[in-house]
Parts: C-alpha cells; structure tokens; sequence
C-alpha cells in the first residue's frame, strides 16, 4: 500500500459495520486491531494496514433472561463483565487479560480463555454469532442469537483463535451464565512435580466439580476453585483438603492471586508470552521442560489443558514440541508443533480469495 | 470396460456392497419418514481404510456419496441422492480409547452415543450430549449435525464435546484436527467440522470429552392450569440465578399421547407439565432445591412432584423422551419441528403456533426443551388424505418463519438437511450464503459429500406417498424424537 492511498481512507477507526466495510474494501493489505494487548498476532509487515476497533464499542444487546449479549467487537471485556455482574451473570471463561484491556474481538481472535474455562468450557463455547468482514468486503452475520442454534457451519467457533487472519469481526454475540453465589479457593501443597500432576488428574475426576483448577506458576501448589451456594462450600473445601494438605485461601488474597494468573503478572516485564497446547498427559513433561530452563517461567491451567511459557524481553521462544502461539514480544508466531491440510488454504482462500488479511504464517 | 458398480464392488471384500432393492429399502429414509429415496447402492465397510477408499474412489468418480450412522436423523439430512451411495458407518463401532486420567474417550464414528456413557461410567465418568434416541443414534450422527438434548442448557451441545476429529474429505485428503486437550491455538477447524452435516467429508475418529458423572440429581415435575403459568415459572427460574442441567415443557396434547402410550402418570387435568433438573454434588443440590422449592411454589403449580428415587426419575424422563414417538397414537404421521426463538417469547410463541395450527385446522402438540427456547411443534397429519401432508408443511413453514422473524433460528439441534434447506434464505443473506457455500466447495469442490443438503435447491427433495408413518424403530419403541 502506498501513502496516496492510505490517506483517501476516512477510517482507520471506523465506528459503524458500514465505516468497517468501507476501510476492509479500501485497503490491498489490512488487519484489525484491538487493545494491543496480544501484539505480536498482528505484528506483521509494514505493508499491511491496521484497522482500529476502538470506535466499535459497546454492548449493542443484553437481555439477561436469555443468557446472551451482542457486543461491538472493541468493547473492553472488562466493561462487559461490569455490565453482566450488575444482573448476577458472568462469562464463565474468565476472559485473560480484562484488567488490561483486551477487547472481546482480540480475545475471539487470539482464543484465550482464563481459569474458569475449566467447569463450563472456554471461549468456544459460549461464542454464539458474529458480524464478520470477509476479504472481499462483504459484511456477514453467521451463527445465530439464541443459545441454540444449528444452521449453517460454526463459523463463529471457526473463528475463535483465527487471529485475524480470515476476516474483521464487527461484532459478536455470546452466551452468559449465573454466576454461582459464593467462591472458596483452596492452595493445595505438592511435594515435586509428580504429585502436582497427580493432582490435577485426580482433583479434575472428583465429585466436587471444581470451578477452576491451576498450578500456580513458580510454585508447588495447585490453586483449586469450589464455586456455588454457600451453605455447599465448606464441605467440600472440608473434604478436599483431606485428600490433599492445604488450605483455604482469604477472599482478598484469592481474588489477587485470580486477578495475577489471568493477567499473567507473573510473566517477565515486556518478556514473550506464548500459549502452549496441552494433552493432560503432557503436563509433566512441560514442567519439567520448564524446570530444566532457568530464564523460563511457566503455568499450567485448565486442569492442565493449557501452558503459558514466559521468555525475558528480547528472548523468543526456542522450539516447542507442543503447538503453540507466540502473544506477544519476540519470535516466530508459531514456535510449535503445526499441522497442515491442504483444505486450510481452500478455507481461507474462499473467505479471503484475494490474500486481503494476513496469512497464517505471516 | 467396467461398470462404476463392477468398479465399486471390486473396491471392497465382496458382501460389503448391497444392491438388492430389498437391502436398499431400509436405506431409503432416515427419522424423517416423509422424505424417501433409493440409493444406487449402499456400502458397509468395515474399517476406516476402507471408507478412504470409498470416498477416494467417489472422488475419482464424481459418485455422490452419503454417510450414515443410524439413520435417526429428523431432518432428512442422511437422505440418499439418487445416483448415489450410501455408506454406512455402523461397523466402524469401535471405542479405541477411554482414558480417564485426560478424562476423553477416542471413538469410530459408528460408536452408540450411550455406549460412550457406558464406556466411561466405571470411572465416575460420563458424555454429557443426550439426544432422546441416545440409545441407538450413532456419534458420527451426533458430530454431522452438532446433535443436542434435553441437558444443553447447561452443558452445550455435541459440538462443546468435541475436542478433535479425524476424517476423510471428499477430496480424498485425510486431516486431524485438535486432539486430547481442551485448548487450541489457530483457527477452531474442529469447532467448524461439527455440524458439517455430512457436506465436507466423512469422520473416521472422535476425541470425546467426558465429564464427571453427576453425584446427585433432583428432579421435579410440576402441572399448570395453564402454558402461560408454565412458561413464567421457567423464567422465574432462570432470573432466580440457578443453572438446572434440564428445563422441559410438555403441553396437554404431548400429556395426553404420552399417558395413552407409556401410561406416563402426570397431575389430572394439567395443561401443561415442567420438568426442571439439578444435578450436582449433594451439598450443592441441597442447597439449589430449596430455592428451586420456593420458586415452583410461588408460580401456580396445580400439583409439584419430585423425584424420590432413580427409578421415578427414569419414569418422569420416560415420559417426555417419549412423548413424541407417542403421538403416533393420536395421528398416523407428523412432522417434527425444531425452531429456536428467545426464551422470553416463549409464551407468544406457543400462543401463535396454536393460532396457525387453529387457522389451518392442523392439530398440534409441543413438547419443548423451554430452557433453551428450543421448540418442537408436532404437526400432526394423516398421509393418506390428500393434500395433509402439504398443508401440514406449509403450517411448519410458518412457524420457522415465526422463529426467524422473533430473532432464533430454523434449527437448534436438528440440523437443516433436506427438510429445511429452502428456509435458509430467511436465516441468512445472499452473501451469508455465498459465504457458507464457499466453505463447503473447500472441503468439497466437486460437490460429491451429500449434496441437496443445507443449501436451497430448485430440485424438491424426493418425498414418497407410499410409505408413512413412524421409523421402524421408533414403531418397536427402541428410539424416540428429540
């Protein structure tokens, strides 16, 4: 893209689907952006245009009796939770990064979800519908509005992880749930890193439904999240600290210690973050990986579903032998393990036939 | 030279590839009786080797192909094409894996759903998507058409299970996707081949989520005077901040089939019957049900029931899961509808659909899974009048639109199919459409995996006004409508 034509643009920061569309079809090379706070997703070369989302906030519609809310793709998903708090409900994933300021389109493209993805599932299964631009510029509603709904493939779940890279959300719909009366959250204590993986298999079998289950990085222990009525709580705090030592964290403390995992402050200032893939099977390996590594800091979450590796600034990530997705800092975007078909580049060849949107490997 | 049928019965060991009409007759339709249509052959192979083969060798030949599992499907969405062939998955029923320590179960696509459950239930596990014909319905079927259940609201449907596949598309091209972890990074390729309905390929393998079987259950049955009262005690319950694993609406018609077939004992003179049920570990139910208590009593209930013991929690459940299969005792042939509309417009909904049924002189019972807003209007029609069957579809018509146009959807669980193909353009534009279809011809640019499906036509589907009436199996009562 050349100056002259930037200039003949209106709208870097188009504040309507109508502005988005015409930014999409005004530009050769161009991808959205949201707060920044994943950047390296969309750190790409200089001749691709950034189109801002932050004049495309705002929660467009809420109606709590039926578990959804359609949003602006740059709304803060911090101002999204203050909104859904005030009607007792919640996104259960407890979308990374809130108190930062990630946007709910850069959560959807980066796929990251928090903690609590561990009970009810994480951002792939509360995202419902989407206002998408596609790479010929044409503004699109796939998915539905309702909880429910089967018709058409899942372009919205698509899109969860698609970093941009197949089109512009304008904006989403998605589910939301009750959130449960009351929280207790248990430290539990690991002698070395067999016993933290025994408990987080074991812990992730039990009865007890745990809202959310973590190593907490840098640390043996496992933080371990009761949620629900009140008068429940206790017993099964009781219980699970007489299956493991431990005990139960002060509210303040445990809201800090949340707050500092899902804004990942235990990662190095300015380092590079990448989230890491992992089989439950494959927790032991990644902590002793990490072990092995003095200039490496780590956590395990979702019940060892997921890794996060930080790198000191300036440091990228050697190669992973686990798929992965570089956040933000330094290095490859993709330091893992990768599969490729074919039909992936038919996909994003029918979204985006002209190469509008960044490749995959860009 | 060879015939393509010499050429696809030499592909295979011999007794694999069935051709004789009376074979083919039972391939003919799925749960959606009113659709028919005769398959040039239909293939049953036996590993998944054999299935790429198939569908390399339909590649080859530009051979329209279906897959099938069970064939309990309502949509019509494993209808055969003319000219085609059918492949049938149910030999490839093998669970190659449970593994409770990842909590996941790697299954063939031919696997009963309830036997996933089974699989895992010795290690306090369970699959949470419940589809009523979850006895008989396979997961390839579940996985084609993103399947759900009466537990959706608060576990999801197949889809939320889903956490990696492996399939044959019809290019020939094998992929895998995902794997045994919940998470990813990249686009969710998994999450966009669920409810696929059988247009890219053909799964060969399923990594299942499973979760923990649920401690306790506490299910109650409530009776209304009315549907309204009904309908505002399930919003009572949803502003009340509780998450039940099920809400369920049956009305008076659905009442009075399910007690003539299953002798199903609900409160006298109800116009309406909730089912609403939490599951937990006890002390959490515990406390839920008292509050649950407190809202039935305040909404009007004519009579409130619970269950005391496993065995009249079953009987509460056997009476909705077949209530629909029931209806045939009041009508030869019905049709069942699927259409979503917001929770809220419930009640409007019901009193419009019974507006329209009243308008045409078409009888209508709803059963419903009301936490979802997730309706399923039983249109009722009698095959061998002229004309019933039309009016009765043109009666369903109206209700989707009804669903569209109240901002829900044709479809929350059944899938779109042959049966509701042409009322796709009410959902989506031209270019949603365009898009979706340039999806499909990704996957499958010769367009040979169950074509005349999802996509509007000009060409009807093949319907028969020879054959009525229930599925074969349902009339043996092994399988039952959602």
């Amino acid at each position: 893209m050349n100056p002259g034509e930037v200039a003949k643009i209106s709208s870097w920061d188009p504040s309507s689907t109508a502005e988005l569309v015409e930014a999409v079809r005004a530009a050769k090379r161009v991808i959205a952006v949201g707060a920044q706070t994943k950047p390296r997703l969309s750190s790409v070369g200089s001749d691709v245009a950034r189109i801002s989302t932050a004049k495309l906030r705002g929660i467009s519609e809420y109606e709590p009796s039926e578990f959804t809310f359609t949003a602006w793709a740059g709304t803060p998903v911090k101002e999204i939770a203050t909104v859904l708090a005030e009607r007792g409900q919640y996104l259960p994933f407890d979308p990374p990064l809130a108190e930062t300021g990630a946007t709910l389109a850069g959560t959807v493209a980066a796929g990251l979800s928090g903690p609590g993805r561990f009970r009810f599932g994480g951002l792939r299964d509360f995202i419902l519908g989407v206002t998408l631009v596609d790479g010929t510029g044409r503004s699109l509603r796939l998915g539905g509005k309702v909880v429910k709904n089967a018709a058409g493939f899942d372009v919205p779940k698509f899109l969860v992880g698609s970093i941009g890279r197949f089109g512009i959300i304008a904006g989403l719909t998605l589910k939301v749930f009750p959130r449960a009366r009351q929280t207790r959250t248990l430290s539990l204590e690991a002698e070395d890193s067999d016993a933290l993986t025994a408990i987080l298999t074991e812990a992730a079998r039990t009865r007890w439904e745990l809202d959310a289950l973590e190593l907490v990085p840098g640390e043996g222990r496992v933080m371990a999240r009761l949620a629900g009525p009140e008068s429940a709580l206790d017993a099964l705090a009781a219980e699970v600290l007489t299956r493991w030592p431990g005990r139960v964290l002060e509210q303040s403390a445990a809201h800090a210690l949340w707050s500092a995992l899902g804004e990942f402050r235990w990662a190095h200032p300015a380092g590079t973050l990448v989230k890491v893939v992992l089989a439950p099977a494959q927790v032991k390996q990644f902590v002793v990986w990490a072990e092995a590594r003095s200039n490496v800091r780590s956590q395990v979450g979702s019940g060892g579903n997921v890794g996060y590796l930080s790198f000191p600034a300036g440091t990228a990530s050697e190669k992973l032998p686990w798929p992965a997705l570089t956040l933000r800092g330094v290095g490859p975007l993709w330091p893992g393990e990768k599969r490729a078909f074919a039909v992936m580049r038919a996909v994003k060849a029918a979204l985006d036939p002209n190469g509008r949107f960044p490749d995959l490997d860009e | 030279m060879t015939t393509l049928l010499q050429r696809l019965i030499a592909l295979l060991p011999p007794g694999r590839t069935l051709l004789d009409p009376a074979q083919l007759a039972a391939y003919e339709s799925d749960g959606l009786t009113a659709f028919r249509s005769t398959p040039l052959g239909v293939v049953v192979p036996e590993s998944q080797e054999e299935v790429i083969a198939l569908v390399r060798f339909c590649h080859a030949e530009k051979l329209p192909f279906v897959a099938r599992g069970s064939g309990t499907g309502l949509s019509g969405g494993s209808l055969p094409i003319a000219g085609g062939i059918v492949i049938a998955l149910n030999r490839l029923n093998r669970i190659l894996q449970v593994d409770p320590a990842q909590r996941i179960a790697v299954v063939e696509p031919g696997v009963v759903n309830l036997a996933v459950t089974a699989a895992a239930r010795p290690y306090g596990l369970h699959f949470a998507p419940d589809p009523s014909s979850q006895s008989i319905c396979t997961i390839g079927g579940n996985v084609a058409f993103n399947s759900g259940g009466a537990h959706c609201l608060k576990y999801g449907m197949t889809s939320n299970h889903v956490l990696g596949l492996k399939a044959v598309l019809a290019t020939g091209e094998i992929v895998e996707f995902g794997g045994a972890s919940r998470e990813q990074v990249g686009p969710d390729w998994t999450g966009l081949f669920v409810g696929h309905e059988g247009l890219f390929g053909v799964v060969l393998e399923v990594t299942l989520q499973l979760l923990p079987a649920a401690e306790t259950f506490h299910t109650v049955l409530a009776g209304y005077r009315s549907l309204e009262a009904a309908g505002d005690a399930v919003a009572a319950v949803i502003a009340s901040g509780l998450l039940p694993g099920a809400i369920e609406i049956m009305d008076a018609l659905a009442l009075e089939a399910a007690v003539a077939a299953v002798h199903a004992d609900y409160p006298p003179g109800s116009a309406a019957v909730l089912i609403v049920e939490l599951e937990g570990p006890r002390e959490v139910v515990a406390a839920d049900l008292l509050r649950l208590d407190e809202i039935l009593a305040a909404s009007g209930a004519a009579e409130v029931r619970v269950a005391r013991d496993a065995a009249e929690r079953l009987a509460i459940w056997k009476g909705r899961k077949s209530a629909f299969s029931a209806v045939g005792r009041l009508s030869p042939d019905f049709i069942v509808q699927d259409g979503v509309v917001p929770r809220r417009r419930l009640g409007e909904a019901l009193r419009r659909i019974g507006e329209m049924a009243a308008g045409s002189g078409v009888r209508v019972a709803n059963v419903f899974h009301a936490g979802d807003g997730n309706l399923h209007p039983l249109i009722m029609y009698d095959g061998r009048i002229p004309d019933a069957f039309t009016r009765a579809e043109a009666l369903a018509g109206k209700i989707l639109r009804m669903c569209v146009e109240m901002g829900g959807s044709i479809t929350g669980e059944h899938g779109v199919g042959a049966e509701k193909r042409d009322y796709m353009p009410e959902m989506f534009t031209a270019d949603e459409l365009d898009c979706l279809g340039r999806i499909r011809a990704a996957f499958d640019p010769l367009g040979i995996a169950n074509p005349g499906k999802m996509f509007p036509s000009g060409e009807p589907p093949v319907m028969s006004l020879g054959q009525r009436g229930l599925h074969p199996l349902e009339q043996a009562g092994t399988i039952s409508r959602e």
